[in-house]
């Protein structure tokens, strides 16, 4: 790569560094509005000349957040549906990844195929029947009705991009492991699992992003209990189309995206590789 | 609990299935393919798949271009350009998409938004006139969708060894030599599946044209195969009717499977 960049001359580098910067501020501009518009006072939100900056910030918008709409419930929700789909998928993914890189057996390359069909299916078309098996499982305006499906959509993703990882671990390793007396469990568990963690770390992403955002399931299955209820369709209590309170919407996105930046931030080395391992395999 | 629901989406999608079906008021009546002649002879149904194709293809090609040529520009600068614009896209990446879309609202409001304001276009409302709408949303899912290429690409042009680049570059091959024909054949894996999985993604957008266009817009004219199903069974309660449209949808989005899997075979990958 090294050799790429030095068939470049300087200042074609310039100009791509240059240009870079500018577009990273261009795809960032839509953040930083956001979190500027949440806290501005309200009426410089809907005011005929926006300012990209703000003289007053005031907290008014988050307080207007936290104070009606139980908001705080919303967010321990939304926390309890993603953790649970993040840890319970993680845990299902790992064995099923190992299942079917490790061991040879009937039926594996078409259960391969099924699980990439499934990430094909899409999931909105899938809300109509689904409804009725929650409805029968009297499980409409619960938790689970949401956590249910998030790990069954979750997990194809998951299972296919572990079983690089898996595949990355060589054999050889596990035989010795055999050799030096470790039983399977302890081979799964003591030796496998801390190998295959990075990998874990960037599916994890994947079906934390998708619960957290999901906003089908919860429009559609949690239909009168509002304790029930996610952050996103806390956020569209705010967004009326006809008269939006910006402030409002802002402030709760922001509080809405900033968990799941933080959880990017932290893993964003693993995710690079993660992904580029995945793919490559 | 995935095998099961597309089988009852499949077999709803043959019956009689309204409000008076789900309370129990009137039985189940088979129909056959009476929902699936019902929606072929709508013509706005077929109004709304070509809608959906087009947009879908729209995105595709957009996010491609985008992701694959920042991509590029990352492997041309240096560090710390690198990761202010790889930061900037992560935090695209992670924004939820029902927030995503309300800020590209705001931004385009009419009466408060910036970017009215810095074009000097005045009050025009972006989501009024169809195409209008349709751009808005698109610049949206651009947005959101570009990172997962440019950081899929970027990190197998990085899987590269730099020894077959070396090679290349001895036997006297120019820039766009290399990048024609021994990085792109190199990389055609990689293409593969961010192509598919932005395939399958766009076919499917819901959150963007729900938020954005208040449901589908003006009369319905920002409609895609997916909220339109999800209008015609959740908010019409025509249960059968939208599931018909999701098994059409399956059905599309199995050919693009296969094609995908043909790919795959051709390129001789052992599953």
């Amino acid at each position: 790569m090294s050799l790429l960049r030095g068939l470049v001359r300087r200042p074609w580098r310039l100009a791509a560094e240059a240009s870079a910067l500018l577009i990273a501020v261009v795809v960032a501009f839509p953040l930083y509005w956001m979190v500027l518009s949440a806290f501005k006072p309200a009426g410089e939100i809907e005011s005929s000349e926006p300012r990209p900056w703000t003289l007053a910030p005031s907290l008014d918008s988050f307080r207007r957040v936290f104070g009606q709409q139980e908001f705080g419930r919303y967010f321990v929700n939304s926390l309890v549906v993603a953790g649970s789909v993040v840890i319970v998928s993680a845990l299902i993914a790992f064995l099923a990844a190992t299942a079917v890189t490790r061991f040879r057996f009937r039926f594996r390359t078409t259960l391969l195929i099924m699980f990439l069909v499934a990430q094909m299916v899409p999931v909105e078309a899938l809300t109509i029947p689904l409804f009725f098996t929650m409805r029968g499982l009297g499980l409409l305006n619960t938790l689970g009705s949401l956590i249910l499906p998030q790990i069954a959509f979750s997990l194809p993703f998951a299972i296919w991009m572990l079983r690089g990882f898996v595949k990355a671990v060589p054999d050889a390793l596990e035989e010795a492991a055999y050799i030096d007396g470790a039983s399977r469990t302890r081979f799964l568990w003591q030796i496998l699992f801390p190998l295959v963690f990075p990998g874990l770390v960037a599916t994890s992403v994947f079906s934390f992003i998708s619960a957290w955002n999901d906003f089908l399931f919860a429009k559609s299955f949690i239909i009168s209990d509002t304790s029930q209820s996610t952050l996103p369709m806390a956020l569209l209590v705010f967004y009326k189309p006809d008269d939006p309170d910006w402030g409002g919407v802002m402030a709760a996105s922001t509080v809405m995206t900033i968990p799941v930046l933080v959880f990017f931030v932290l893993v964003q080395r693993r995710l690079v590789s993660g992904l580029g391992g995945a793919v490559k395999d | 609990m995935l095998v099961y629901p597309i089988y009852q989406l499949g077999l709803i999608s043959f019956f009689q299935y309204t409000q008076a079906q789900v309370s129990g008021g009137e039985p189940t009546t088979f129909k056959g393919f009476g929902n699936y002649s019902e929606l072929f002879s709508d013509s706005q149904f077929w109004q709304v798949l070509l809608a959906t194709v087009l947009f879908a293809a729209a995105c595709v090609v957009s996010t491609l271009a985008v992701g694959c040529a920042l991509a590029v520009l990352l492997t041309r600068v240096r560090a710390v350009p690198r990761l202010v614009l790889m930061l900037a896209a992560l935090g695209a990446w992670a924004t939820p998409a029902v927030t995503g879309s309300t800020v590209w609202l705001l931004l385009f409001d009419p009466d408060f938004g910036p970017v009215n304001r810095i074009l000097g276009l005045g009050d025009h409302s972006w989501t009024y006139g169809r195409l209008s709408a349709f751009f808005l949303v698109l610049l949206e899912v651009v947005w959101c969708s570009f990172p997962f290429v440019m950081v899929t690409v970027y990190a197998g042009i990085r899987a590269v060894p730099s020894e077959v680049l070396e090679a290349a570059a001895l036997d006297g091959a120019s820039q766009w030599r290399i990048w024609r024909s021994v990085l792109t054949p190199m990389l055609r894996p990689i293409l593969t599946v961010v192509t598919i999985q932005s395939v399958i993604w766009d076919f499917k957008v819901f959150t963007q044209i729900y938020v954005m266009t208040n449901g589908g817009g003006i009369a319905g004219q920002n409609l895609v195969l997916n909220v339109y199903a999800y209008q015609q069974a959740f908010a019409s309660s025509k249960y059968s009717l939208g599931s018909a449209i999701g098994v059409v949808m399956l059905l599309m989005l199995l050919a693009v499977t296969l094609v995908y899997l043909r790919l795959l075979r051709r390129q001789g990958e052992e599953l």
